[in-house]
């Protein structure tokens, strides 16, 4: 029987106050309720402040580069698919340097979960501009305010149909249902994707716990996640309300169930060497 | 006995099937066979030529001249008829030639005529050509009929039969208006079938050969070869092959296979392994194995997407940032790419560190005809720590330190030893650390422990030649054939010999061989290089301070051909 202590690892490096400490301790969680034993699930994270959080607790870890958790996580995958994969990465890692990789790793729909500490800022850096930043806030390198349009990751992933699209809420009150969030997140055969609101008490004074819970709401029961049109409506809903919970999923197949050599055993199982080439040469004759 | 054909024409006339369906004719009536391609970057139209020699004996190079010219259109005969040889014939359809060409050495042959009489589409203009060609070699046809099909995508019986009536009819037609042009005897030479094999089918049944069970790339010419190659074997060798969205995608999936527990591999030409550099030295410090095929092309930027150069030495061997263990192999022919690739693989995982495979355009689409490769000669150990031997352990650390600088590499899952790595600095567990004396203890583990081992690993160099020579050739990688050729030729005339590098970095030791003093003692020293700068004779200066008499080097994108090259050389002599 698994406990919350069993996951314990190093001792945290953030800022007294993070929204890590709650994704973190939420995490933990969900490991003791899927009685995932450490050494059974790897999770990969890129660089930034919550890309440490692996080191935080009790798993097998590839702590890679900057925007490059998805090709990494999908690298294990196709290697032993009997291997669970978490992805964590921040919303300037996966939606800013690794774009491109997040689009066609919703794409391949490899069965990886994807995580996303989304605070609005680089707080690593220290407090430039990030993808999701809102347009008009002021920085230290855009002091007239950020041009840009903020990007919406959750209508970008429903509108590439991504098989399973989630936003959770880091403050207290939010927890309870992230945990479930993440837990079906994990149990789906397929790319999920979860956008996790969280604060930055350093570098973001404006989006605080505080300004989240006046807003995050939970998506209504009788909602229906199969309804792509709808999902994407609920996407764009941001202001004074901010709905939470899964906004989408299909159950398109994944990647891996449609390689023909993974049927039987992960390549890591298969075996390693063939000593007879004789047929390879002969067709070259 | 040697021949050479070249034939020429537009992109889309049909010149691959042409030039690959008689490379195999020559090679399975027994010839030994050299094939190399010169094509532009487009896919219809321009002009490309596809030239074949074939003899009784071992050919490594390209020749500049040619006995028999094959014209698909009039640019070709403009083009090329200045390099034929004296008796040579130019055989060609004045429908696509734009009329009757006057001259002895003209055979003119109404192939596109021929395919319209027998009611067959107008590609079997192809197969008609290679009737001709058969025809006027003096060559029987009926072995055509088992080679076509490997050549078409639509392999019916009908289509086969089509495609030789339609040869036949040429072959008939030819025999009928020329005589046997020269009398080539059908050959019985190698006892055992030989194979017809280029760079990158070498590359690729090395990986096979190997057990590379994970290949990522995103397609980029001349690279794209290996994985084509892979991907056609994957299902019977259980192999993964992901085109990535990008080519840093695809050296950071072949790093997350290598750490899940498979052997994994990429391939890319310089402009992709730039956007490989931050993933090659994420490999360096995770001391993750991953094999890299980095096949060149002339550059800067797009430079000469199709055509050939040695122009990225120093980007493969500077790149990346950062100070760790790399190994990098450059062969020169089909052989050696397969057994150097078989070892590349062993080295990676050995040492658990990047390898390189380089290769060019010109080693990537030649033919080379070879004997079968010997499985016996390949290294086939396994270096992982898995199954009942890691569920044994009390305790597991990535980045153990031991004496070799080399820690035990265990599979992720296969025990409950947890598997650490990380981009930032470390400790043995593989938890970020920022204190120097662990910076310090890693550095030497993973770099220079490992270095001084691997040195012990690579081979000397190759020396063909005299004891005590006048001048001594040297050159590496893909050069390898022109350069064994053109020594032989001179050495009737000149005490030379030749030093050929295919085991590039780290710079083989002297113990077993001490080529430096043998490069001091030469009065003349020539470096070879398919390229600008000189960039082997720059690292040879950088190893040995041995400094070459004279620099040749050839940078507009074509591959040295035998004739020149001895002329440039002879210069020097």
């Amino acid at each position: 029987m698994l406990t919350f202590d069993d996951y314990k690892g190093q001792q945290p490096s953030w800022c007294p106050g993070c929204g890590n400490f709650a994704i973190l301790n939420t995490l933990k969680k969900v490991f003791v309720d899927l009685a995932m034993q450490p050494h059974q699930f790897t999770i990969v994270s890129g660089i930034g402040q919550g890309a440490k959080l692996p080191h935080y607790t009790k798993c097998n870890t590839f702590n890679g580069l900057h925007g490059r958790t998805l090709p990494v996580a999908t690298g294990i995958r196709l290697a032993n698919n009997h291997m669970t994969v978490l992805a964590l990465a921040g919303d300037g890692d996966c939606y800013g340097e690794g774009g491109n990789h997040l689009i066609h790793a919703i794409r391949r729909n490899i069965n990886v979960t994807l995580l996303v500490h989304n605070n609005q800022v680089y707080g690593l850096t220290k407090g430039q501009a990030s993808p999701t930043t809102p347009q008009g806030r002021v920085t230290k390198i855009q002091p007239s305010g950020s041009l840009s349009e903020p990007l919406n990751p959750l209508a970008m992933a429903i509108s590439l149909n991504c098989s399973f699209v989630a936003r959770g809420f880091a403050g207290a009150s939010g927890l309870p249902f992230l945990q479930e969030i993440i837990k079906e997140a994990i149990r789906h055969e397929g790319f999920a994707m979860v956008d996790i609101l969280q604060n930055c008490v350093t570098f973001n004074k404006v989006n605080t716990f505080h300004w989240y819970k006046e807003r995050a709401y939970e998506l209504e029961a009788g909602y229906d996640p199969t309804d792509r049109v709808e999902a994407f409506r609920r996407s764009l809903e941001w202001g004074e309300r901010i709905p939470t919970g899964i906004f989408y999923r299909n159950d398109r197949p994944s990647y891996e169930q449609g390689l023909t050599v993974l049927k039987e055993d992960p390549l890591v199982k298969q075996a390693l060497f063939r000593k007879d080439m004789s047929a390879e040469l002969a067709q070259l004759h | 006995m040697e021949y050479s054909i070249r034939i020429g024409g537009e992109a889309g006339q049909g010149l691959q099937l042409i030039g690959g369906v008689l490379a195999k004719y020559f090679v399975r009536a027994g010839f030994y066979v050299f094939s190399h391609q010169d094509y532009m970057s487009r896919v219809r139209g321009g002009h490309n030529f596809y030239q074949i020699t074939f003899a009784d004996r071992l050919l490594e190079s390209v020749r500049d001249t040619y006995d028999l010219l094959v014209a698909l259109d009039l640019p070709t005969i403009a083009l090329h008829r200045h390099q034929l040889n004296n008796q040579g014939h130019i055989l060609y359809d004045q429908a696509s030639c734009g009329g009757k060409q006057e001259g002895e050495e003209f055979l003119d042959i109404p192939l596109a005529l021929l395919v319209e009489e027998l009611n067959a589409p107008r590609v079997m203009v192809s197969s008609a050509s290679i009737g001709a060609v058969l025809a006027v070699l003096d060559l029987p046809l009926a072995p055509f009929q088992g080679i076509i099909g490997d050549f078409i995508s639509k392999k019916t019986e009908e289509i086969v039969a089509s495609n030789y009536a339609v040869a036949n009819a040429a072959f008939v037609y030819a025999r009928a208006h020329y005589d046997t042009i020269p009398s080539v005897p059908v050959a019985t030479l190698a006892d055992a079938p030989l194979m017809l094999i280029n760079g990158s089918q070498a590359i690729g049944l090395g990986a096979l050969a190997s057990g590379c069970k994970f290949y990522a790339a995103y397609p980029m010419t001349p690279a794209t070869g290996i994985m084509n190659y892979i991907a056609g074997k994957a299902a019977k060798y259980g192999i993964v092959v992901e085109q990535a969205e990008d080519e840093i995608s695809a050296i950071n999936m072949a790093l997350g296979a290598s750490y899940a527990g498979v052997r994994a591999m990429t391939g890319t030409s310089g402009g992709g392994f730039a956007l490989m550099t931050e993933g090659l030295s994420l490999a360096g410090i995770t001391e993750t194995p991953v094999v890299i095929a980095e096949v060149q092309r002339p550059g800067p930027a797009t430079g000469l997407p199709t055509r050939t150069e040695q122009s990225d030495l120093l980007f493969v061997l500077h790149g990346g940032h950062g100070e760790f263990p790399r190994v990098i192999f450059a062969p020169g022919t089909p052989e050696q790419a397969f057994y150097l690739t078989n070892k590349a693989f062993h080295l990676a995982e050995k040492y658990q560190i990047p390898v390189f495979i380089q290769s060019d355009q010109y080693l990537a689409d030649c033919q080379w005809s070879l004997a079968d490769f010997d499985s016996r000669l390949l290294y086939q150990e396994d270096f992982r720590l898995r199954g009942e031997l890691l569920v044994g352990l009390e305790s597991y650390q990535r980045y153990a330190y031991t004496e070799s600088g080399i820690s035990p590499l265990a599979i992720p899952g296969d025990s409950e030893h947890l598997v650490v790595v990380d981009s930032d600095e470390h400790d043995e567990d593989g938890h970020i650390i920022e204190d120097a004396p662990t910076r310090n203890l890693m550095v030497e583990k993973r770099l220079f422990k490992k270095m001084a081992l691997l040195r012990e690993e690579i081979s000397p160099p190759l020396y063909y030649g005299e004891h005590n020579p006048q001048a001594i050739v040297v050159g590496y990688g893909s050069t390898f054939g022109v350069l064994k050729e053109a020594v032989e030729h001179l050495a009737g005339e000149f005490k030379i010999g030749l030093l050929y590098f295919s085991e590039i970095y780290p710079f083989p030791l002297l113990e077993q061989f001490d080529y430096v003093a043998l490069l001091k003692e030469a009065p003349v020293t020539i470096c070879v290089e398919n390229n600008a700068t000189s960039q082997f004779a720059r690292v040879l200066h950088g190893e040995t301070n041995h400094r070459c008499t004279y620099l040749i080097n050839k940078y507009d994108g074509r591959p040295f051909t035998l004739q020149t090259l001895i002329g440039e050389i002879h210069a020097y002599l």
